[in-house]
């Protein structure tokens, strides 16, 4: 018996668009809108900056552990902004630029900072699901709701934000497995920052990308400068269009790096060099953009610096007001909301204990 | 002897059964470099390398699955996993094989393996940090289930999980990882499995808890006696499952009062159990009925207000006043 060659579909390809010193290839220059070009700046600037204001609360004490974003705002904004509202988005716990986008509030990130679950709470019914701390848990979730979105008969897609660690997770295998087969309207955004805590990229998987990973499964895979906010964009919306119009899942590895600590608990000295960080400062997501926007004439330095002090003052407010709720504090007996649709007898009992309780330490402290 | 973190206590017995059994291998999530996130397995990968002191990529199921083939071996793995509210993607590892293998061979085939994680409120973490789910394996059969309450017992006790026969889960509460130091001797010390412990003698009521519900119940204990002049005797479980039941059945046929304190949710924690064995087997000397001072039926709520859902002081010491003067 002869040993032969099986033809697989078998292909991993890599977009950059804007090079670090935003230098474009014209030739793979996406068609945005000059509205669309500038809310994406903007989304940018906003990420970031709040993303340092986050941490400065943090230091000071006002809000607890979070996960921080710099140097990923345009992998997650190239890929959000390819997205219709009806689209459902399933984060992790590091798109807070991308929820942002995707319309939760800065002073809803802060409540739920500073560890108030009212912060889940949104003022309007969007297609987005609440962060996911466990890792990989999510991406099967984007299915679910992308096979359901089929049943339906829609055409929207579900997209999943998840990293370079979430790979090795059985529920990314699963995931990815089970939107081929159904051949489902879901896109699979890997966020590859490089690190899960200490653990380089390279001891996470022995594969040399991450998009190869669709590979097995016989979904496109394509890897992408996710600091390019154009290349990004350009594969998330190729993606999309694919998964509308029936043409099944995508994965996308956006290549990024995460330029601060996993949150605030970790320290990143412990495991990495700063001629590493150094080295990824330069291809910093930000100034590339601005140098692409301002050739095509619609930003100016000028322009920027206004744009900052009213993201600046959007930031604040959103502070005074998160920090105000805060202040109030809020009902602690909403601990038990939530828990049912109905409160069960047994939860009315230990709900009324609660009560009891805090009405005698407040008698105690004004006796 | 020399005053140590719970932390560094935990360092000392992976350090100490590292060097006397080359058997003994750590692995999981930034255990190796980084020394894990709570620091418990600092310097093992510079002492031991990192054929010993393994960083794995993110895969709780693999981490797991993988140290019960390394015990199955014939090695002693002991595995991390970073919080225990992320140990339900390894749940059916440790249901399905590791508690089982022994039985399914008919004991042919072991697993002497020990999987650690942090678990418990208090740090102001975020969600799935802070979870207290010691009764999901507490419910294992084959399977054992230990929470240390302090430095000294955290380093005997995980020298004692390490040398077992059989699989132990091992919890580790944050709140206590370092807000206290105690003497912990050089030389070896080793607590069994499955035996409690009286840390407190009283004739008035008696106190059960475990981990890090044992400082505020100590303290509530303390209260008692200078406010109320209760004696107050306390148990420490030191073992959840298989549940020492001998200490704290003698203690109550004493005082014939019971309080049991845990942070786990109410229903179905390990204090239904406790309560059981008390009916069970002290029923006759019981003066009032057994007090569960617990954490609610809910999920812990975000850090703001998990201090209202943890069981304190002040809800310790008034559930034994009212029950005391019932």
């Amino acid at each position: 018996m002869p040993r032969k060659k099986i033809n697989i579909p078998c292909h991993v390809e890599y977009l950059s668009v804007l090079d670090e010193k935003g230098k474009l290839d014209e030739k793979l220059e996406p068609r945005m809108p000059e509205e669309l070009l500038l809310k994406l700046h903007r989304g940018l600037l906003l990420g970031r900056k709040f993303d340092h204001r986050l941490l400065n609360l943090q230091r000071q004490g006002r809000i607890g552990t979070f996960a921080p974003i710099t140097g990923q705002e345009a992998s997650q904004l190239g890929a959000v902004a390819a997205l219709r509202t009806s689209d459902w988005f399933v984060p992790s716990f590091r798109e807070t630029a991308a929820e942002l986008w995707r319309g939760r509030t800065m002073e809803s990130v802060i409540l739920s900072f500073a560890g108030f679950s009212e912060g889940a709470k949104s003022a309007a019914k969007l297609n987005n699901l609440p962060v996911a701390v466990p890792v990989a848990s999510q991406v099967v979730h984007a299915v679910g709701l992308a096979w359901a979105i089929r049943y339906r008969q829609k055409d929207d897609v579900a997209m999943t934000f998840f990293g370079d660690g979430a790979t090795s997770e059985g529920d990314f295998h699963e995931g990815l497995n089970l939107a081929a087969l159904f051949q489902l309207p879901a896109i699979f955004v890997c966020q590859n920052n490089h690190w899960a805590i200490s653990v380089p990229r390279a001891k996470q998987t022995h594969s040399k990308t991450l998009a190869q990973k669709a590979v097995a499964y016989d979904m496109p895979g394509i890897q992408v400068d996710g600091n390019d906010v154009l290349a990004v964009y350009s594969a998330a919306h190729e993606a999309v269009e694919r998964a509308r119009s029936g043409g099944g899942p995508t994965l996308i590895e956006c290549v990024t790096y995460r330029m601060m600590m996993h949150t605030t608990a970790d320290d990143p000295k412990r495991y990495r060099t700063d001629e590493e960080v150094d080295a990824w400062k330069k291809r910093d997501p930000i100034p590339r953009f601005q140098t692409y926007l301002k050739g095509k004439g619609i930003l100016s330095a000028e322009k920027i610096k206004e744009l900052e002090e009213e993201i600046d003052a959007e930031i604040q407010a959103a502070v005074d007001k998160a920090e105000k709720q805060i202040k109030e504090g809020g009902n602690p007996a909403d601990m038990f909301d939530h828990t049912y649709a109905q409160l069960s007898p047994v939860l009315m009992e230990q709900r009324e204990e609660l009560m009891q309780e805090l009405a005698a330490i407040k008698e105690d402290s004004h006796g | 002897m020399a005053k140590m973190t719970m932390v560094q206590a935990l360092n000392l017995a992976l350090r100490q059964e590292m060097e006397k059994d080359d058997r003994v291998i750590v692995l999981g999530e930034d255990v190796g470099l980084n020394g894990g996130v709570f620091r418990v397995t600092e310097g093992l990968f510079d002492q031991f390398g990192d054929q010993r002191s393994l960083d794995t990529p993110l895969a709780e199921s693999g981490i797991v699955g993988m140290s019960i083939g390394m015990a199955v071996y014939g090695l002693r793995p002991v595995c991390e996993i970073q919080f225990s509210g992320f140990s339900y993607l390894n749940f059916h590892q440790i249901e399905c094989h590791a508690a089982r293998l022994r039985l399914r061979s008919q004991g042919q085939i072991t697993v002497p393996m020990v999987l650690r994680a942090p678990y418990g409120g208090g740090v102001r973490a975020l969600e799935h940090h802070s979870e207290s789910r010691e009764v999901f394996y507490a419910h294992i059969p084959g399977l054992k289930m230990v929470i240390p309450s302090g430095p000294r017992n955290a380093r005997a006790l995980l020298v004692a999980a390490i040398r077992d026969p059989d699989p132990v889960v091992f919890f580790e509460g944050k709140a206590i990882y370092r807000a206290f130091r105690e003497e912990v001797p050089e030389e070896e010390e080793t607590i069994a499995i499955g035996t409690s412990r009286i840390v407190r003698e009283g004739k008035d009521l008696t106190m059960i808890s475990y981990g890090a519900m044992m400082r505020p119940t100590l303290e509530a204990a303390r209260e008692l006696k200078e406010k109320d002049g209760v004696e107050a005797e306390v148990i420490d479980l030191l073992t959840i499952s298989p549940l020492d039941d001998t200490l704290f059945v003698k203690s109550v046929t004493k005082t014939g009062h019971a309080v049991v304190i845990h942070e786990a949710p109410r229903s179905f924690g390990p204090g239904a159990e406790v309560v059981s064995r008390l009916v069970e087997k002290a029923f006759y000397f019981l003066e009032a009925p057994i007090a569960r001072v617990t954490g609610f039926d809910i999920t812990i709520p975000l850090f703001s207000r998990e201090q209202d859902y943890l069981p304190g002081v002040r809800r310790i010491a008034t559930a034994a006043r009212k029950m005391l003067s019932a």
